[in-house]
């Protein structure tokens, strides 16, 4: 019993590892009132996780308000999970000039 | 040295060592065609200057702690004390936003207490660091914009100058620049509607009002259609802050002006990948730090602005 129990948790960690495999966390960077990269491209389930580097706090601001972070100090990080396909724009909303788009495209033979 | 001495024709040299010896920075009276820059003087008034003189202060960033200055609550009190120290006492303050660094509780109080100091009235408009709490800007209209219209807007009078308080820092749209949006303007074209033209107008906001660096959101989206309210009067003052830096403009009857921080000083436009924080040798900030104080003198179109750094 206890060897099947073991067999299980084993299977389910590696359903859970090719999960993670398949929808690799991705980083967006906040330097230099820039986001970083400034159009990033993931999979359909991603995590998207954005860092403030600046001196300066800044927002992420979907523009449709689909996500939206508090204001992020100095090393502060904020992060979303893309679960529908789509081309999200975002921006902060203290410094509008600092734009981005997540792309979030289909999983590779999804649905 | 009196503020005639110009019919005689003092040299801008002689000009600036007077205002050295008397201790009150750089000075400059903003006239007609002035090209925008601190080296073109073309007039100067000495600091026993008659008239109505106000102060403006801006971007205390209170809680900033960062290498470009570890101690802004320090250099505002410095700030503070220059304050105290002027020859002639101010008739009230204006601040210009971001007073705060992160619009704590913690901030406020400190900015409050260290400005209180100064026993002077103080107008407020919020900056963008000034309304990023849970709840955007109510803790700045609780302190600061009791009475005040939409985010904080207003106008007063005060010795036959109407004053008018703008917020440009609220509901921005990505890619954009500050924005006043459709009902502050309606407001504003109705306050100074029935106004002569004659009444010198002097309005202030976070962010410039006029254009000066777009690529770093340095400028207000629709500033012109305020400033077209504005076209039938014959002084019109604009005192901004955000870019940390002097700036001046003269356009017609309007002189734009943006007024130092008392906490650190940004680059200037383009000189830098971003409008970050700059850091400089310590002996070097208190040079770039200061306050404005502005004075109207009655029969003269244009105001005169001192602007004071803390050193130097």
């Amino acid at each position: 019993m206890f060897r099947m129990l073991m067999r299980g948790a084993f299977a389910a960690m590696l359903l859970l590892a090719a999960t993670t495999a398949q929808a690799a966390d991705a980083d967006v960077a906040i330097d230099n009132f820039t986001f970083g990269p400034q159009e990033l491209h993931v999979k359909v389930g991603t995590t998207v996780t954005w860092v403030n580097r600046d001196d300066i706090p800044h927002t992420v601001t979907s523009t449709t308000l689909a996500f939206r972070s508090k204001a992020l100090d100095t090393n502060d990080k904020f992060s979303f999970t893309f679960t529908t396909p789509g081309s999200y724009k975002y921006f902060c909303s203290l410094h509008p000039h600092m734009t981005g788009t997540i792309v979030v495209e289909a999983a590779a033979g999804g649905k | 040295m009196t503020a005639h001495d110009h019919d005689h024709g003092p040299s801008r040299r002689k000009v600036l060592e007077c205002m050295t010896w008397a201790g009150t920075g750089v000075l400059w009276t903003v006239a007609g065609g002035v090209p925008a820059s601190l080296g073109m003087i073309d007039q100067a008034l000495a600091a026993e200057t008659k008239g109505f003189t106000f102060l403006q202060i801006s971007d205390s960033h209170m809680g900033f702690d960062k290498p470009a200055n570890p101690n802004a609550k320090g250099t505002l009190e410095e700030a503070i004390g220059r304050v105290k120290a002027l020859p002639a006492r101010p008739a009230f303050m204006i601040h210009t936003g971001d007073i705060t660094h992160l619009s704590k509780v913690s901030e406020f109080d400190d900015a409050e207490k260290i400005i209180a100091q100064a026993k002077l009235d103080v107008h407020y408009v919020p900056g963008e660091h000034d309304i990023i709490d849970e709840q955007p800007g109510k803790l700045y209209r609780e302190r600061h914009g009791r009475g005040a219209k939409g985010a904080g807007w207003y106008s007063f009078d005060a010795n036959g100058v109407h004053f008018i308080g703008l917020v440009n820092v609220v509901d921005l749209k990505a890619g954009g620049l500050g924005n006043l949006g459709a009902e502050q303007l309606e407001w504003l074209e109705d306050d100074v509607k029935s106004r002569s033209a004659s009444q010198p107008i002097v309005v202030f906001a976070h962010i410039p009002l006029w254009t000066v660096y777009p690529s770093w959101g340095w400028g207000t989206e629709d500033g012109a259609r305020a400033l077209g309210y504005l076209k039938k009067f014959g002084s019109v003052t604009v005192l901004n802050g955000h870019i940390h830096q002097v700036m001046q403009k003269v356009e017609g009857n309007v002189t734009f002006h943006t007024a130092r921080s008392t906490a650190f000083p940004q680059p200037a436009p383009g000189a830098a990948p971003s409008p970050g924080p700059m850091k400089v040798a310590d002996d070097k900030l208190r040079g770039m730090l200061g306050i404005a104080s502005v004075t109207f003198k009655q029969n003269e179109q244009r105001l005169a602005i001192i602007d004071t750094p803390l050193q130097g």
